[in-house]
């Protein structure tokens, strides 16, 4: 019986959950490059703001930073901090590559085998696929993250055809 | 314990479903049943006999067993207008749930007729309200220009009646609440609403998917005065099947207010130029209506009404009492409604402090208990307890004290595994 709980709530993901990593909004909305965006999970009512800033350096297009404020489940919360320890620094195109590999996880069914090269403290959240009801938590700030760059990109890419 | 029903071992073998077990091999324990209830044999036999002997369809199928169905169907519509003390069988339409019903208020009041809803007129309903009652009445007001008003409530769950007055006006034309709240339970003073109500000549909408579940009623039985103009509920939660509502309404507002959906069924005749409509109850069915539904809900109400409904109430308020008892041992446990039972609904939210609601019900399904974890349609109720969601227990006619027992277990076993506390 804890045997299944513990594979869901991995030792990672609580540690996450008591002590997220990079919370609360940080940098100006308005900036250049910068987006912020509002997602909730619609049965459960968990929430996220989430602001991402990329920024363009010798041709590369980086996730400079990445801030949230959020209310939910310890699934939820543990996500978002992986995520954002994930994607932070990383050029974009690399990150959307890891939220593929998370993606493809998430969507197994407990069939994929983690990679922990990609996913560094990520693949605690294998267990989660199991759980067909909980998919939509650990997913709720990759969702967030990748609409808000997403954004991000086309006004950066317009405000690049100006110059 | 003093309350239960006398029989409840036998009333759990009437749910087929409670023999079950979880794939770990634990026993079920449902404390869901505000959500949806579990349905007795008697129910899944009637609606099976139904369409394996007499399934055709209603009204208009001129052969024996078309004649069998119609005779099925509005036996089934018999049965719920006993069951609510309707002072008319007529007035009791079938929908498709309790929020097309409340749709089908919302929508023709907003439509020309002597009731029309139109700018400067007040709706009045309040901040208890599941999304079901609030988001047609946001819809009629908005299309409009009417205004929505809310009842507040306090920190123990009632409504703040002191607004009556405020409230209530020369202006108001429609007002609308839950007879119990889905989230907090709390059981409201209909008789004194809808006097006041009325004395504004205000028409009284009433949600009882909560009430018709627990409560007796008899609409015939109130004061005319004190009677709602419309009261709805929905039949999955009377021991009853899925995609069947019911809407009760007064004769005299029914007839005024214009048709909802049309279709074959709810007319009289039609030309390329205009229909006319048939009378109550067809003119809100339009189309074939849930026929082996209503058969399922007839057998349902049948069902409650053999237990008793004085002595389904008893039960829920034992065990309710029984459960706020155990809960209250919990430490850092908040009940979100009011804490008498006596004076309260079945179903319990509260909030554990340190536990996410979604953890709570994650533990506990492992655990082969099911509650209900999230904001149970009813987001401005929680916003007023300033939090985003609750974890919710809701006893039925089949809940014993040692699913409580087991529940309270669980949470104490919750805190130790998320090392609260
Ligand atoms: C108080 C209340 N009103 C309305 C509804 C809506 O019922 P249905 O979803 O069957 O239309 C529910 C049930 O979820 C409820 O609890």
């Amino acid at each position: 019986m804890s045997a299944e709980l513990d594979a869901l709530y991995q030792e990672i993901i609580l540690d996450h959950y008591k002590n997220p990593h990079h919370k609360g909004l940080r940098g100006d909305p308005s900036a250049d490059g910068t987006v912020e965006v509002h997602h909730v999970n619609p049965t459960c009512g968990d929430e996220v703001t989430l602001r991402v800033h990329l920024e363009e350096a010798d041709g590369v297009l980086r996730v400079q930073d990445v801030s949230y404020d959020a209310v939910g489940c310890s699934i939820s919360q543990a996500s978002t901090s992986v995520m954002t320890d994930l994607v932070i620094g990383k050029p974009v195109e690399e990150a959307m590559g890891v939220h593929e590999v998370f993606l493809t996880l998430m969507q197994g069914k407990g069939s994929v085998e983690p990679d922990e090269e990609v996913l560094e403290d990520g693949i605690a959240f294998a267990g989660v696929a199991k759980f067909p009801a909980r998919v939509k938590c650990a997913l709720l700030g990759w969702m967030a993250w990748k609409d808000a760059t997403s954004q991000s990109m086309t006004t950066t890419a317009q405000g690049g055809d100006d110059d | 314990m003093e309350g239960l029903l006398p029989d409840l071992e036998v009333v759990r073998k009437d749910f087929p479903i409670l023999g079950r077990t979880t794939a770990d091999g634990l026993p079920l324990v449902y404390l869901d049943s505000a959500n949806t209830s579990q349905k007795p044999q008697v129910v899944i036999d009637a609606m099976v006999d139904h369409l394996e002997r007499h399934n055709a369809n209603v009204a208009r199928a001129m052969h024996l067993l078309g004649a069998e169905a119609t005779e099925a169907f509005e036996g089934g519509r018999d049965k719920v207008a006993a069951f609510i003390g309707a002072p008319e069988r007529d007035e009791v339409i079938f929908t498709k749930n309790a929020s097309e019903a409340l749709n089908l208020v919302a929508q023709t009041l907003g439509l020309e007729g002597a009731h029309r809803v139109g700018p400067g007129d007040v709706v009045v309903t309040t901040e208890m309200e599941h999304h079901s009652n609030i988001v047609p009445w946001q819809m009629l007001t908005q299309r409009t220009g009417a205004e929505l008003r809310w009842f507040t409530f306090d920190e123990a769950g009632q409504l703040d009646l002191s607004q009556v007055d405020e409230l209530i006006t020369e202006r108001t034309k429609v007002v609308t609440f839950t007879w119990v709240s889905n989230m907090l339970g709390t059981v409201n003073p209909v008789a004194e609403l809808t006097r006041r109500a009325h004395e504004v000549g205000a028409i009284v909408v009433v949600d009882a998917s909560q009430a018709a579940p627990q409560l007796p009623i008899d609409l015939a039985a109130m004061p005319v005065e004190e009677r709602p103009d419309v009261v709805v509920f929905t039949g999955h939660k009377v021991v009853g099947p899925t995609g069947i509502g019911v809407l009760w309404g007064r004769r005299s507002l029914l007839e005024e207010l214009p048709p909802f959906l049309g279709g074959g069924e709810m007319i009289e005749t039609v030309t390329m130029e205009r229909s006319t409509y048939a009378g109550l109850p067809h003119k809100f069915e339009a189309g074939t209506p849930p026929i082996v539904e209503a058969v399922g809900l007839g057998a349902a109400v049948d069902y409650l009404a053999g237990l008793g409904m004085e002595a389904v109430h008893a039960h829920e308020q034992a065990i309710t009492a029984y459960a706020l008892e155990g809960l209250g041992t919990v430490p850092g446990l908040r009940v979100l409604g009011p804490l008498d039972a006596t004076q309260r609904g079945g179903a319990i939210s509260f909030e554990l402090a340190g536990v996410h609601p979604h953890d709570v019900a994650q533990v506990l399904d492992v655990r082969g208990i099911a509650v209900r974890a999230g904001h149970h349609c009813a987001r401005p109720a929680h916003a007023k307890f300033g939090v985003q969601s609750s974890t919710r227990m809701s006893s039925y006619v089949y809940t014993t004290p040692g699913e409580i027992d087991a529940l309270v277990e669980a949470l104490h076993y919750t805190r130790d595994y998320f090392k609260v506390g």
